[in-house]
Order: C-alpha cells, then sequence, then structure tokens
C-alpha cells in the first residue's frame, strides 16, 4: 500500500492558504493547531503505509529506502515542534506586522513551514541531481521567505537579504558543479553516476572531482560547515526565533542527508574516495574549530545557538569523513536526532524567556533558576546535552560518532573533537550560570509559557533522559 | 531489583524529594544514612574467598549490539570504595550548613553527587562506570559555583572544563579499548575483557594506556594537570570539597587499578619511567608548594593533591603487595582529608577567614575542636595507629622490590650496587612523608596553637551532627589503623 506523503502535506498547506484567504475570520492559531494535528496523523500514517511519489521510478530518482523514510518522519517531527515554537511566537510576528485585523501576517506565518517540509521530504529521497536541486529550491525559498518575515524589524530584514544572496550564490555552485559531473558521465542520476564512475578515463577524473567539490560547497552552505558558515550567525539572530530553530534543525538534516548519499555514490572510485575523505575531513576539522572557538565570547543566545549549530555540523561532518565504517551512518542519524531533540528544546525555551525580557541576551537568563524552576531545569537539560554529557542523548550522539571516527582512524579529528568539547562546556555552562548563578534583576517580569509549550518542553526533556539511558529502542528503529 | 541498583537509586529518590519540597535536609541524611546502612550490610552478607570475585551482579543490556549494558557488581575493592562513598556522604551531609538561597537545589546536588560515585564503584560495564562518575560532574560545578567562598566562579570554570577534558580524553580510551578487541567479541564488560586479555587475545596497547593516563590522571590531579584541584577545594563548601576529594577524585586511581592493572600490565611496566616522574612530581614538587601556603583551605587542597602520589606509587610498581596499599590509601586519605575539609569548613564557619597569619591559639576556646582536627592531621600524614600508615608502608614494601634489582658484581670485583627508578621514587615518596609532617603539623601549631588572638575568644565548640560525624570518620581511621587486616581481607578477595 503505497501513500504519496509530500502530496498530502503539500495539500495541506494549500488547504490552508485557502482557508487562510477564504475564511479571514478564522482564529489563526486554531489553523495552526489543526495543522499540527494533521501533520502528526501523517506521521503516524509512514509508520502502516509505505510512502511513495504519486508515480513508480524504479531505481529513479526518488529512493524509497530506510533513510529516506527515516528523514520524512525527521521532517514532519521537526515541522510540528516549528509550528509549536511559532504559536508561542505570535505576539512577536504580531507585532511587528501591524494589520487592519487581529492575526494579519500570521497564516502565512503558519503555512509556510508546512510547504518547507514538503520539500524536505522530497529532499531526503531525492536520487537524482535534478530533483535534489529542486527540493533544495523549494525548501531554501520558503526559508527566504519565512527568515525575512517580520518586515518591520530591520535585524529580520538584514537576515532575509544576508540568506537570499547567500544561497543564490550557493545554488549557482550547486548547479555549475551538477553541470560538470553530467558533462564528464553524462548522468543525473546518483545511481547511474556510480556505476559509470568506474568507466570513467582516467583524465575526466580531475573535471569530476571539480563538479564534486562544487557540489560540496554548496551542500557546505546548507549544512553551515566552515569556511561557508559565515551566513549563519546573523541569519540565526535575525530570523524570528521558530525559523530559527526550523532552520538550524531541519535544513542541516536534510543537508546532511543529501551530502550522505551524494558521497557514498562517489565513493565507489577508489581515486575519488583517496581525495573525497581527506576533505571532508580538513573541513569537519576547520568546522569544529571554528564553531567552537567562535561561540566562546558571544553573549546574545541566539548567536551562541548559531555557533553551536556550527560546531555540531562539525562533529556530524566527523561522522560523514567516516563512512566507510559500518556504524558511520547509524552515528550521523542518530545525532542528528540528538541534535533535533536538544536543539527544539533550548528554542522553547527561550522564546518565552526572550518575550518576557524583550530580548535574548543569556543576561536575560538570569536568575532563572528561581524566577521559572521548571522552564530553568529544561534548559539546563538541554544545554547539557547539547555539551555532551553522560545520561543525556547528546553524549550518546557524540560516543557513537567518535566510536566511529575511532574505527577509520581519524585520530586527529578525533583529537580535535575531544578538545573542541571541552570548549563546548564553557559557553554551554554560561547558560547555566546565567540561570543558576546570577541573581534575577528586580524588576524581572514573569515567565509565561502556553500549556502546549511546557507539554512539549516537559517532553522533549524526558526523551533526553531517556534516550540517554537507554537508546535502545531508537537504535533499533534506525536504518 | 538488586540490591546494588537499589543502592544507587536511594540517593537518586532522595534528591527527587528534595527537588518537589520536602525537608531537604532530613531527607538527604535519611538518605544518606540509609545507604551506608545498606552497604554495611552488602559487606556484611558478601562472601569472601568465594570463586566469584563480583557478586550481588545484575545486568539490564542497553546497548547489546555494543555490549553496553547497566551490569552492576561489587567485590571486595568496590565495596572498600563504596563503604568509603557511603561513608563521607554521611559526614558531607551532616556537617553541611543549610545555605540560605536555594536549599533543596544544595542537598540535591550532594545526593547527585552521591548517586553518581556509588554507580561508578558499583559498575562493571565500563561504560556505566564512566557515565555514572559524570553525573557528579554538573553537581560540582553549581555547588563551587553558587555557594563557594573566594573567587568560586574562577574555581568552578576551571574544574568544570578540565574534568569535561579529562573525562573525554578517558573515553578516548574507553573506545580504543572496545576497538581493539577482536572483531565479534567487542564489550564493554570488564571481566570479559580482562579475559581476553588473559587469553592473549588483545593486541598491545599502548597508546591506550596512554589515554587511560591522562584521562584518569586529569581527573586524579597528576602532576602536572593538578592546578585545577587546589583551586577548586579552596572554594568549594565544605560538603562538596570532602565529596569531591575524598570519594569523587578517588574514581581515577580506582579506574587504573581496575582496567589498566590487569589489561596492560606491559604498557604499565613499559611507561613506568613517565608515570614515576610525574607522581614524584605530585609528592615532591606539591609537597614544597603545600608547605608554602599561607591558608589552611589551600594547603589542604595541595595536600590531597600531593597524597595522590603515593597512590600512583601503589599502581606503578604493580604488585600485589603495593596495589593492595594503594587500596587501603585509597580508604585512608578519603576518610582523612573529609574530616580535614570539614573542619576547616568549620572553622570558616566561625572566625570567616583561613589565613594562618590571623589565625592561632584556637585550641584554648574550643578545646575538642582542637583534638579532632590534631587527629585528622596525625592520620593524614600516617603516623602509626591510622589506617594511612599501613597504607604508605605496604606501598613502599611493594614499590621498593618492584622493577629490575640493579645488582651485581663489576669486573674488578668490586660489589655493584644501584638504586633502580622504583626504589628511588619510593625514597622521594618517604621523604614526603616528613614534608606533609611538617606541613600538617605548621598549620596545625598555627591555627591551634600560639598567642590566641582577641577576636577568637569566644569562638563557640564544635557541636551537634559535625562533632559526631568527624568523631565517627576518626574512630573508623583508628579501628581500621589497629586492625587493618579487616580491610586488606576484603581487598585479597579482589583478586588485584
Amino acid at each position: 500500500m503505497s501513500f504519496p506523503v509530500e502530496f498530502c502535506v503539500l495539500s495541506l498547506g494549500i488547504l490552508m492558504l485557502l482557508a487562510d484567504s477564504f475564511f479571514p475570520s478564522i482564529n489563526k492559531r486554531t489553523l495552526a493547531h489543526t495543522a499540527i494535528v494533521w501533520l502528526a496523523v501523517f506521521l503516524a500514517a509512514t509508520f502502516f503505509l509505505q510512502p511513495s511519489p504519486l508515480w513508480a521510478s524504479p531505481g529513479g530518482f526518488y529512493e524509497t529506502d530506510a533513510l529516506g523514510l527515516f528523514f520524512k518522519r525527521f521532517a514532519l517531527v521537526s515541522t510540528i515542534l516549528t509550528l509549536v515554537l511559532a504559536i508561542e511566537y505570535a505576539p512577536v510576528v504580531e507585532r511587528f506586522i501591524p494589520g487592519s485585523r487581529p492575526g494579519a501576517g500570521l497564516g502565512e506565518f503558519f503555512t509556510l513551514p508546512v510547504f518547507t517540509c514538503a520539500g524536505l521530504m522530497w529532499m531526503a529521497s531525492a536520487a537524482d541531481f535534478v530533483m535534489i536541486f529542486c527540493a533544495l529550491e523549494l525548501v531554501t525559498i520558503s526559508f527566504y521567505i519565512q527568515v525575512a518575515y517580520m518586515r518591520r524589524n530591520m535585524a529580520s530584514l538584514e537576515a532575509g537579504t544576508k540568506y537570499l544572496i547567500l544561497g543564490a550564490l550557493s545554488t549557482g555552485f550547486l548547479v555549475y558543479g551538477i553541470t560538470w559531473i553530467f558533462g564528464m558521465t553524462g548522468q543525473t542520476g546518483l545511481r547511474g553516476i556510480s556505476t559509470v564512475l568506474g568507466m570513467v578515463p582516467v583524465a575526466s577524473q580531475t573535471a569530476i572531482l571539480f563538479g564534486l567539490g562544487l557540489v560540496l560547497v554548496a551542500l557546505g552552505f546548507k549544512v553551515a560547515a566552515a569556511p561557508f558558515q559565515f551566513w549563519v550567525p546573523d541569519v540565526y539572530q535575525g530570523a524570528p526565533t521558530p525559523v530559527t530553530a526550523f532552520l538550524s534543525v531541519a535544513s542541516k538534516a536534510a543537508g546532511f542527508v543529501v551530502l550522505m548519499r551524494v558521497v557514498d555514490a562517489f565513493l565507489v572510485a577508489p581515486a575519488l574516495q583517496a581525495k573525497l575523505v581527506p576533505a571532508l575531513g580538513f573541513l569537519a576539522g576547520l568546522t569544529l574549530v571554528y564553531g567552537n572557538l567562535a561561540a566562546l565570547p558571544q553573549t546574545n543566545m541566539k548567536r551562541l545557538l548559531a555557533y553551536s549549530s556550527i560546531a555540531h555540523a562539525g562533529y556530524l561532518l566527523v561522522g560523514v569523513a567516516s563512512v566507510g565504517s559500518p556504524a558511520a551512518g547509524r552515528a550521523i542519524v542518530f545525532y542528528l536526532l540528538a541534535y533535533l531533540v536538544m536543539t527544539f528544546l533550548a528554542f522553547l525555551v527561550l522564546i518565552p524567556v526572550s518575550k518576557a525580557a524583550g530580548g535574548d541576551e543569556i543576561s536575560d537568563f538570569n536568575g532563572l533558576g528561581r524566577r521559572a524552576p521548571g522552564m530553568a531545569f529544561a534548559m539546563l537539560i538541554a544545554m547539557l546535552s547539547l555539551a555532551g554529557l553522560p545520561f543525556t542523548v547528546g553524549f550518546l550522539g557524540k560516543f557513537f560518532i567518535f566510536e566511529a571516527a575511532m574505527r577509520q582512524q581519524h585520530f586527529v579529528l578525533v583529537v580535535l573533537g575531544v578538545v573542541t568539547v571541552a570548549c563546548g562546556f564553557y559557553y554551554y555552562l554560561k547558560v547555566v550560570r546565567a540561570m543558576y548563578w546570577q541573581p534575577a534583576p528586580e524588576d524581572a517580569p514573569p515567565v509565561l509559557a502556553s500549556p502546549l509549550t511546557r507539554f512539549t518542553a516537559a517532553f522533549l526533556v524526558t526523551l533526553i533522559l531517556i534516550l540517554g539511558v537507554y537508546p535502545k529502542p531508537i537504535l533499533d528503529f534506525l536504518p | 531489583m538488586s540490591p546494588l541498583l537499589f543502592l544507587i537509586l536511594v540517593p537518586l529518590v532522595a534528591a527527587a524529594f528534595i527537588m518537589v519540597g520536602s525537608n531537604a535536609r532530613l531527607t538527604a541524611l535519611v538518605g544518606s544514612a540509609a545507604s551506608l546502612v545498606f552497604v554495611l550490610v552488602l559487606t556484611a552478607l558478601y562472601r569472601q574467598g568465594s570463586e566469584q570475585p563480583y557478586q550481588f551482579v545484575s545486568s539490564l543490556p542497553v546497548i547489546p549490539s555494543m555490549g553496553i549494558s547497566l551490569t552492576l557488581g561489587a567485590d571486595g575493592l568496590s565495596l572498600l570504595m563504596l563503604l568509603l562513598a557511603s561513608l563521607v556522604t554521611v559526614a558531607a551531609v551532616a556537617v553541611a550548613k543549610t545555605p540560605e538561597k536555594n536549599p533543596h537545589l544544595f542537598y540535591a546536588s550532594l545526593m547527585f553527587i552521591s548517586a553518581g560515585v556509588l554507580g561508578a564503584f558499583a559498575s562493571v560495564n565500563l561504560f556505566f562506570f564512566y557515565m555514572f562518575h559524570e553525573l557528579a560532574l554538573i553537581p560540582t560545578f553549581l555547588l563551587i559555583g553558587i555557594w563557594g567562598s573566594g573567587d568560586r566562579q574562577a574555581a568552578a570554570w576551571k574544574a568544570t572544563i578540565y574534568l569535561a577534558l579529562g573525562s573525554f580524553v578517558l573515553l578516548l580510551g574507553l573506545i580504543g579499548l572496545y576497538l581493539i578487541q577482536p572483531d565479534g567479541m567487542r564489550t564493554f564488560d570488564l571481566p570479559a575483557i580482562i579475559g581476553m586479555a588473559d587469553a592473549g587475545l588483545l593486541p598491545e596497547g599502548n597508546w591506550i594506556y596512554l589515554l587511560l593516563l591522562v584521562g584518569f590522571g586529569i581527573l586524579v590531579s597528576l602532576f602536572p594537570f593538578h592546578t585545577w584541584a587546589p583551586q577548586a577545594y579552596a572554594s568549594a563548601p565544605a560538603p562538596a570539597a570532602m565529596l569531591h576529594a575524598g570519594v569523587l577524585k578517588k574514581f581515577g586511581l580506582y579506574g587504573l587499578i581496575r582496567i589498566a592493572a590487569p589489561i596492560f600490565p606491559d604498557a604499565v611496566v613499559q611507561f613506568s619511567n613517565l608515570l614515576l616522574v610525574m607522581l614524584v612530581g605530585n609528592i615532591l614538587y606539591v609537597g614544597y608548594v603545600t608547605i608554602s601556603q599561607r591558608k589552611l583551605d589551600w594547603m589542604l587542597g595541595y595536600s590531597s593533591v600531593m597524597h595522590m602520589g603515593y597512590i600512583f606509587l601503589g599502581f606503578a610498581a604493580l604488585n600485589t603487595v603495593s596495589l593492595t596499599g594503594a587500596s587501603l590509601m585509597l580508604f585512608a586519605h578519603g576518610i582523612s582529608i573529609a574530616a580535614l575539609f570539614a573542619l576547616c569548613g568549620e572553622i570558616r564557619e566561625r572566625t570567616g577567614t583561613l589565613d594562618f597569619a590571623e589565625l592561632g591559639g584556637l585550641a584554648k576556646p574550643m578545646p575538642a575542636f582542637g583534638l579532632l582536627f590534631g587527629f585528622a592531621a596525625m592520620a593524614a600524614i600516617g603516623l602509626p595507629g591510622f589506617v594511612g600508615f599501613a597504607g604508605e608502608l605496604l606501598v613502599f614494601f611493594g614499590s621498593f622490590v618492584a622493577g629490575e634489582p640493579l645488582m651485581g658484581v663489576t669486573a674488578g670485583g668490586k660489589e655493584l650496587f644501584q638504586f633502580n627508578n622504583y626504589q628511588i621514587a619510593t625514597i622521594c615518596a618517604v621523604w614526603g612523608v616528613v614534608i606533609s609532617a611538617v606541613y600538617m603539623l605548621r598549620a596545625y601549631r598555627r591555627v591551634f596553637f600560639g598567642p590566641l588572638n582577641d577576636r577568637w575568644s569566644g569562638l563557640g565548640e564544635i557541636s551537634g551532627p559535625a562533632r559526631i560525624a568527624i568523631a565517627a570518620l576518626i574512630v573508623v581511621m583508628l579501628v581500621t589503623g589497629f586492625f587493618p587486616g579487616l580491610l586488606v581481607k576484603l581487598i585479597e578477595s579482589s583478586a588485584l
């Protein structure tokens, strides 16, 4: 039984848009709640029905493997969480988009992530460069709008412009790289390329390598790997917070799926492998060092999370550089899952705190341990997990990555990884220090969060702790 | 439920009760006393000389494909450490002064540290052995950072980052230990790995041993990775310093004795010179640094770093006598330093200063206090009658006979005698006993004797739970000092 899950999500988005335009009086939050319910239904349906494109394409551009399926669920979960964040964040959006009626502009704010979700799901299954390109553009273009969404806010506009320019640049790299690869192999499908690679004359391997390098640059932009990370801090800081979370989790994860598929296809040629693995290792090392060192002096929470997202891209790239080890794929997927849970939890606490304080500096967290003990505890767990403390899921993610890297004898990367983990302890614990060591300001307003946010935060905390001690259910389930 | 899992859950449940708002101090006291009683019962039930070294074993598979399971078990050595941990926890809670700000978090943190150390010492699976140790990292950070004194923020950062780095180096060592096992048999189960090492299935693992040595070394404040320790202990509130210096820090040495000694004996011998230099650094260099301290808390912090050198010597010599001595010293040092930090905290509480120049003559207003401090200081030096003496003696005997004897006859017929490196290190260590006598007795004299400053004439005597707890620690040291056989028998059964 097959089930075109992407089209269902796309239809949901279109219906939401129609509802928003034909029934302007509808409560926008109800719209978002409905979307959450439907996305949850689709998520449940993927466990019983085989997702497929509407038309059959054996060995073609659409891969229906376990990895793709896993990331479709990943995209659905992160979209649901983004919508939860967006509902909590709605008052801020309303403030920056003054309209004739209450809730103006909120409809699209809740709808755009749904379209992005469809793009992410196509990306998860894309096995052809043309398909990869189209899915990537669907995702990226919907993100351009979301990042610049609060059009009366200069920071948001600036972030949107930066993201647009650098995103367009990376698209250019991607298309140019695909052209070179197509020119040398005559194929755009990843399977076709890996069959043809063995027959390509040695003389044209340099050209393929050049093309592959360009594709890696483009994907480096998407996953925020150094030295293609310049856009990250400004865009993350300026974008509306739910969009930042969505961008840093789902967009990065989809980038990694594509990266894994592309790297996998090109590894068959030993000559390419000998060049590709050191290049990935170099990217990983640079990203680790840059992300972690640059995070140290940050005082703004969103910027801190931006640099932390670069740092985590570094650990994930260590996993990608260890492909070839049977454990690497599983390690990356587990790490991404851990990253999803802990990053969304951090953003989930950030939104009510910054709404109360009117900013998102780390000092706005001062004394949160006394002002809102529950929220502070959730943030504590999120930070410890991001830092990689045992008994949290973040530790197991790092453990699997290091194990895979040591199997492949990437000792330099592992040492870099360990030293940067120690840096991580410093900057994540800065938030803990603010919450527990520092006294609260006298006039600190109360931190209020909706029941849905509280429930989701409690759920994510439980998930972090349970998976940190007993990851077996998830590990059995991984592709 | 398995008894050891229950033991670990007791402080965790106590912490949960404290966090939801029960009487913090009372709950912590009851919880820690319950674990002490429970450990005593387990020790009584432990069958010495049985075929199975590990008893009370229970196992819960977590990631079976990687040989990771929550396997708990205890043999003689781990029981000794569990005794130490639960004893010091009770004392730490007893002497704790309930802070004004956030008392619930304070006692819950103490309970978390307790759960972490109990879990680490009761774990047979290396993965959980590691995990449980880390459970104590964040409570320590919070305890020093929130309720510490002096430059507490810097101390908390430094200690936390050092310990995080050390533990990740250790993690690499453990992953390496996992990966050198033959494919298909890989596991984190310690007895299984030792079995493989005995059967000769493990290749040479020099670099893994070095990773373990540096990782554990940072955690134990092995010279030159020791600078975090004195600062952290000087700033920490007394219960945190007691638990950390007394128990948590022992984790690293316990790990080396447990893992490195049986699995990599060749590597230990091969790198013995490196370790000997570092441990002599602990004893002599840090020893002289200790003498020069002008404040009691810093002096105690450095002295706890210095004493680790003896235990490292026992480990480096790698024979039954020296390892038994090292194990005894883990216990002895844990209790004596806990008593000293408790007393030091009481002095800070009363006078607000720990500067030797400002203190003096305190034995006049507080004779019982002075007596307790005297006993604790003498126990720390390792005078006969205290269990530390037995430990030091065994370590020195064991290490003096370690290594190849450099004796023979020259071509001219002259008898040639040269000390080998172990013997030189042992001689340095014996000199270290003199050093520790110097700084301990000087501190004792400067704080408790000499002219009494008028400011201190009205000081109140030590009383209540703190007095009972510290006296109990000293009684334990005296009893086991006169009958060290009690503990040695326990250690023997774990076949070092």
